[in-house]
């Protein structure tokens, strides 16, 4: 029997994806993890950027999260995002003017507090950019 | 004719009133089902986060978070009360007050002190009265409560417990178990304790990227404004339930009110009639 486990993604708007997987992906504060059924319990936070599950049966999927938390336990993944949504759901242009927005807002840094505020904007247009040109790439 | 036309107007008076609670049954059954859809999204955040925590609370880490730590000698505790901001709902505000009441009464009789953060102006209004010193309020969330407008007032409370001035805190709402049913629920927050999961039941700690600590405030910081969150929204969701019965049966007392209103005014209608004719026939005799 093929080893599997349960993997949750949800955000606090919605449940994004439940169901058994054999490999998850996703991108850790210290870089991107690749997890097996059986992994070591772990906690981690998560940075924006792509959550890839590979079903038992299927195909692969990606979902975008903008940060959160991951939990391992040896046969239950969880993620807890902040926001998820299914990464073909990103749009392209809406991404691009977000980033744009953010680099504006950091010419004029009119305070730290808005500095740090764009900066975390920035990274996460850049991961959803990011994410839809690996998308893109595999079409 | 006697009281025919005070009987007809108070038909009228009924009937506009039938109108008002018949139109707000039906803008509460709309707007429920939107309420529900968006309780039920995000349930299972709230539900997971609850796991994740009680996983927490098993391993044995070197670092206690002190949401997870008992503190035994409790000198006061923190209340935070979700009610409506609108009343009309039947009994669901009542029937929440009363458990906080007496869930506050027996920390009384231990002479605990108690602080509250009320969400929702019923609430507000009513603890106001009550004994009880508050120390947070929120109110106006509408339809589609946010985040934001919720973390001011429970960072209040997360703070007074930081400082010590709280020893724990409580989290009291309305749990939906269907549109027909709500109940009101009492659910410990601080200390954070969840259902024991015997699987893990031996000994074992994480492995934490990049730090213990910073995960795990992360985690205690999203976990209680989730647990309050969901709070909020079920709470919408029990409010229109709620109101949608009240406002169907008070459309239903109105009709039979109508009716019985209705067999009055013809009775007294007849009545008159017949009084005229045998007064016709008597004057016609006589003549």
């Amino acid at each position: 029997m093929a080893m599997t486990m349960h993997v949750n993604i949800v955000s606090a708007e919605n449940e994004i994806y439940s169901g058994t997987v054999t490999q998850v992906f996703a991108p850790a504060e210290m870089g991107e993890v690749g997890i097996m059924p059986r992994h070591a319990p772990m906690l981690s936070t998560l940075k924006a950027g792509e959550v890839r599950v590979v079903p038992q049966d299927g195909e692969e999927q990606s979902f975008f999260v903008s940060g959160g938390i991951l939990e391992i336990q040896p046969h239950i993944v969880t993620i807890l995002s902040d926001t998820a949504m299914r990464a073909s759901d990103i749009d392209e242009a809406a991404a691009q003017e977000a980033k744009a927005r953010a680099e504006a807002a950091m010419k004029d840094k009119a305070s730290d507090m808005d500095y740090a505020k764009a900066k975390a904007e920035l990274l996460e247009a850049v991961a959803q950019i990011e994410t839809l040109r690996k998308l893109r790439k595999k079409k | 004719m006697s009281g025919a036309k005070e009987i007809r107007s108070k038909i009228k008076s009924v009937q506009n009133t039938q109108k008002i609670t018949k139109a707000m049954e039906m803008v509460a059954a709309s707007k429920m089902r939107r309420a529900q859809e968006r309780m039920r999204a995000s349930r299972p955040y709230a539900e997971k986060m609850r796991s994740v925590l009680s996983h927490l609370a098993q391993a044995h880490c070197e670092y206690k978070h002190p949401y997870l730590q008992d503190r035994e000698d409790v000198k006061r505790v923190g209340y935070i009360v979700i009610s409506t901001d609108r009343g009309l709902c039947g009994g669901l505000n009542t029937n929440m007050f009363k458990a906080a009441v007496s869930e506050m009464a027996d920390w009384q009789a231990k002479g605990v002190e108690i602080d509250l953060c009320t969400i929702g102006k019923k609430a507000g209004v009513f603890f106001s009265r009550f004994s009880g010193n508050i120390v947070a309020r929120a109110e106006g969330l509408g339809d589609q409560p946010s985040n934001e407008h919720l973390i001011g007032t429970v960072k209040v409370m997360l703070d007074a417990y930081d400082n010590g001035e709280i020893d724990r805190l409580f989290l009291v709402s309305n749990l939906f178990v269907n549109t027909m049913t709500q109940s009101p629920n009492v659910l410990q927050l601080i200390p954070a304790t969840g259902e024991v999961d015997k699987e893990l039941d031996h000994h074992w700690d994480y492995m934490y990227e990049p730090d213990t600590k910073p995960i795990i405030d992360a985690l205690m910081m999203r976990f209680i404004e989730s647990q309050v969150y969901q709070g909020v929204v079920e709470n919408v969701a029990c409010e229109m339930s709620a109101r949608m019965i009240a406002m169907k049966s008070a459309t239903d007392n109105a009709s039979d009110l109508i009716k019985e209103l209705q067999t009055v005014y013809n009775k007294a209608r007849q009545a008159a009639i017949t009084q005229e004719i045998s007064e016709i026939v008597a004057g016609a005799a006589a003549v």
